[in-house]
């Protein structure tokens, strides 16, 4: 396995929460990993990332110019980054947010109303986790079994009444 | 991999402080190195240490040089233009003596620049930290886990030397998140009888001064530290290689540079181009004699780094300007590409050796 990962959003979508998952779901499977965050202005209010990659073999930049896999949680970050995804790869974007289709006819899209379901079910926060349960289905990177445990890791002890709404979202991104 | 975490650069990096023994900390908020405040003002008091937000960096690097005065272990870190701020403290720890952790998590410059990662601070760490003869211990981390290893390391070596080891890593290092082992080790005791903790009437006055206004004796103070510089430059270098042993073009760089051609390196092997990587670990005292080495079978060099071109002066001087030396550099928060890299790599495989 080698997958590099672009994860993209408004600041407070969660956007950093995903990478770390994808991380650490990485590290518990025993690949190596990086996470590289944006970090400065455009976090406050504007569009914040990470990378992520997870490969076999130790990896050298941490940098992801090219993702195989883009998640865009905004308009603006499907217009910055939809034409760096690599031919043949991978774009999850929030069609609740984003009222435009890819134009690469190269990559696999996936559109998830991802924050309007979130919103419906009553945790508007976690769209992120809904579009990151279907990327793992539709990528199929990790055995299911594992995505549990991870999330469970990954939430912080302060966080643990969240612990189950965050399950409740994987699943249903899973099952769209 | 099951004692591997999940952690910043910035957090293991003070993680591994707190492990080495290091109880007390100053330092002032600056993106991208505030990580490590931040953490350590958590940490340190359930330790029993001393985290302390200076009013300034000047004030910060002063406590530092109290606390290494009194033979216990101190860390402060900042970002590059608070490392100016400290260059004042740096010489008088270096006049005095003294053992201390600095930190710089680099970012663009001159002046405030920008807060993205650098490595532009290379001639400040490796010539000019201060006024006056002297140097630092200088050592670049390139991977998260390099960031907890080497503050370990730099404390030992600081010790053994009483001299101020720096860890100079960029803003991609402290802001990154890989897995890392924090199984360090054990902490090793150094002779500390030099330290200024009160004679209890019991024994002379020890004494931590850079002050001598008889030239005679202040020239020796320099000789006598030059020798013990000469001693760690056999001593204690180090530094990492991939692919260089047979390789054609050998590429020197360190820290996220050394990354990223790690990739290129990798790719220029798949078009039938021997390249290969020398990454200094320790950029002072620098890998002279492995580049000098290297020079006898490489017809090329490529430095690549995140400046306009400092570490490049290292390399001419090391290989005596035996072979070219080609730069490949972004500057002002930007980071080379691996397809940049690459064409250096490239141009360096086509015309090195023809000036040599």
């Amino acid at each position: 396995m080698n997958v590099s990962i672009l994860i993209s959003g408004f600041g407070g979508q969660g956007v950093l929460f995903t990478g770390k998952f994808l991380a650490y779901e990485g590290l518990l499977e025993n690949k190596e990993v990086t996470w590289l965050p944006s970090y400065g202005p455009e976090m406050r209010g504007g569009t914040a990332s990470c990378s992520v990659i997870i490969s076999d073999t130790p990896i050298g930049s941490p940098l992801v110019p090219h993702p195989d896999v883009l998640i865009a949680m905004n308009l603006p970050s499907l217009d910055r980054f939809e034409d760096a995804v690599v031919p043949g790869g991978a774009i999850f974007y929030d069609s609740s947010l984003i009222d435009r289709e890819v134009r690469r006819t190269d990559v696999r899209a996936f559109g998830i109303p991802a924050t309007k379901t979130a919103s419906d079910k009553g945790f508007p926060t976690l769209a992120n986790m809904i579009v990151m349960g279907k990327m793992l289905k539709e990528l199929a990177l990790f055995p299911d079994e594992a995505i549990d445990h991870t999330i469970a890791k990954v939430v912080s002890a302060k966080h643990q009444n969240l612990l189950e709404l965050n399950k409740q979202a994987i699943q249903l991104g899973y099952g769209m | 991999m099951a004692d591997k975490v999940l952690m910043k650069g910035n957090e293991a990096l003070a993680e591994a402080a707190i492990m080495a023994g290091c109880r007390h900390y100053f330092g002032y908020p600056i993106t991208p190195q505030t990580e490590v405040a931040a953490y350590l003002a958590k940490r340190m008091p359930k330790v029993g240490g001393t985290f302390l937000q200076a009013e300034s960096e000047i004030a910060a690097i002063n406590m530092v040089i109290g606390v290494a005065s009194a033979g216990k272990r101190v860390m402060t870190s900042s970002s590059s233009p608070g490392i100016s701020l400290k260059s004042e403290g740096l010489s008088y720890l270096a006049g005095c003596d003294l053992p201390a952790l600095v930190v710089n998590v680099q970012r663009g410059g001159p002046g405030l620049g920008g807060i993205q990662p650098s490595q532009s601070d290379y001639f400040h760490a490796t010539r000019g930290a201060g006024h006056g003869d002297f140097h630092m211990l200088v050592l670049a981390p390139a991977s998260v886990q390099e960031m907890a290893s080497l503050v370990f390391k730099g404390f030992d070596l600081a010790d053994k030397y009483r001299m101020t080891a720096m860890i100079l890593a960029d803003g991609t290092m402290g802001q990154m998140m890989e897995p890392v082992s924090l199984d360090m080790g054990e902490v090793k005791q150094y002779d500390k009888s030099w330290a200024v903790t009160g004679t209890k009437g019991a024994r002379p006055h020890n004494i931590v001064n850079s002050l001598s206004l008889l030239p005679e004796e202040l020239e020796q103070w320099n000789l006598k530290r030059y020798e013990k510089y000469a001693e760690i430059e056999k001593n204690e270098v180090m530094y990492d290689s991939f692919m260089a042993e047979d390789a054609d073009v050998i590429v020197v760089s360190f820290g996220v540079g050394a990354r990223v051609a790690r990739n290129a390196i990798v790719e220029a092997r798949a078009k039938g181009i021997k390249a290969g990587l020398i990454r200094p670990i320790t950029l002072w005292p620098f890998p002279k004699q492995a580049l000098k080495a290297a020079a006898a079978h490489a017809k090329a060099f490529v430095s690549v780094e995140l400046s306009m071109g400092q570490m490049i002066e290292d390399i001419e001087l090391s290989i005596r300007c035996f072979r070219p030396v080609l730069l490949c550099r972004r500057v002002g928060g930007m980071i080379p590409t691996p397809e940049e890299v690459l064409a250096k790599i490239e141009e360096a495989d086509k015309t090195g050796g023809n000036e040599a």
